[in-house]
């Protein structure tokens, strides 16, 4: 088989069309297993009782904002090394659902903060620096659509989440490199400082949002293909069958 | 060298340049990144003097105490070594209580008493049952180190 053979769009395009479902399908199995096990099975907090189960969806959601950037920052490193048309649509369909995610992060955190902490917002480090991913995010989308032609949009926006990677060891390592109100890091590399039943929950959410983002940017993907070859012979086909 | 080569080459080299400034720059505002200040490094002289700063720690057990108006408390704020007494008067947060994390903003009076305007509390990583946790006091374990453990308490020299 050809390794180049799913890098071009039309093939791509029945590829992704074919996976969506599945990847769906996957998202809200696991979706529907994190909730119970994480709403039903996990047991209240000692500190801080029934409110520390935002974290079955703030944490995921952490994850995947800074997960999801690198990935499209990966897709914008090979976009701009091989000038292949793909990676550069990859990066710009993952860039929505990343955002969404940074959003989610913020935002349950902004509700989670408010009981405990007693403040919906503080500018310490890891919330600034998760901010700015939002913003990264947010200039990637416009950036990539600043240009006439959808080229040079893809090149300018490559290179933009190129340069915000240096922000994700940032986010990371904040809370271990200054003095945060955010606390430290529950799951290390050593190990994790939570009870085991709170532990599955928090993994199942954090697969169901994975399976969910690759759903999600799959069926973009499909969209951005065909705007950008809308010219081409194999979408006007499509069209007439 | 093939163009694409020589593509990735600069992407490289861009990004560790660009890593390598970042780090410079976090390292010169190192100081200005700080959310709060423990209470060595107030006593070390290093908060600033005439206007308002964070002081972070665990409120020392026994300390706290009420004025009888029943909103202004008082309390002391510890990191183990050294310790600074807080007067606040409002509404604590539902984590506040002794032996817990906290970050307190307000002003150092002449009087080396913090006067804050605000506290937040500030939890630990550590996430368990109830029984879980009164078996770990039971056995002695100091469950709110944590709240500070991973944290940068002293300035790195």
């Amino acid at each position: 088989m050809n390794f180049f053979y799913f890098s071009s769009p039309s093939t791509f395009f029945r590829l992704a069309g074919r996976l969506a479902p599945a990847f769906f399908i996957l998202a809200a199995v696991l979706a529907a297993a994190g909730l119970y096990v994480g709403l039903v099975q996990a047991p209240t907090d000692a500190v801080q009782g029934e409110v520390y189960r935002v974290i079955f969806i703030h944490v995921p959601a952490a994850w995947m904002s800074m997960f999801i950037y690198f990935v499209m920052a990966c897709y914008g490193a090979m976009a701009l090394t091989f000038n292949s048309r793909l990676s550069a649509m990859m990066a710009r369909a993952l860039a929505p659902t990343g955002a969404m995610f940074t959003f989610v992060a913020l935002w349950t955190g902004a509700f989670w903060g408010r009981p405990t902490w007693g403040t919906y917002w503080v500018w310490d480090a890891r919330i600034t620096s998760e901010l700015v991913l939002l913003f990264l995010y947010l200039g990637f989308i416009a950036l990539s659509n600043a240009f006439e032609e959808p080229r040079r949009g893809d090149r300018a926006a490559s290179l933009l989440s190129i340069i915000g990677i240096v922000n994700l060891p940032i986010i990371y390592f904040s809370v271990q490199w200054w003095n945060t109100l955010h606390q430290g890091s529950s799951i290390k590399l050593t190990g994790s400082s939570m009870h085991v039943t709170m532990l599955t929950a928090m993994l199942l959410m954090t697969f169901a949002a994975w399976m969910y983002a690759i759903a999600a940017s799959l069926v973009r993907v499909r969209s951005v293909i065909l705007e950008r070859e809308r010219r081409a012979r194999w979408v006007r086909d499509l069209g007439r069958t | 060298m093939k163009p694409r080569t020589k593509r990735a080459a600069w992407i490289m080299a861009g990004i560790a340049a660009l890593g390598v400034a970042v780090a410079l720059v976090l390292n010169a505002f190192q100081s200005n990144l700080v959310f709060f200040f423990t209470p060595t490094q107030v006593a070390a002289n290093e908060a600033p003097r005439d206007r308002a700063f964070r002081i972070g720690g665990l409120v020392e057990a026994g300390s706290l105490a009420r004025d009888s108006d029943a909103l202004t408390v008082r309390f002391k704020v510890t990191d183990t070594a050294r310790t600074i007494p807080v007067v606040y008067t409002g509404i604590l947060p539902d984590l506040f209580k002794e032996g817990k994390g906290v970050v307190a903003q307000g002003k150092l009076g002449p009087d080396g008493v913090f006067r804050a305007s605000e506290i937040l509390a500030k939890h630990d990583e550590n996430y368990m049952p109830p029984a879980a946790a009164d078996a770990l006091k039971k056995a002695g374990h100091p469950m709110d180190k944590g709240a500070f453990a991973g944290q940068k308490t002293e300035k790195k020299s």
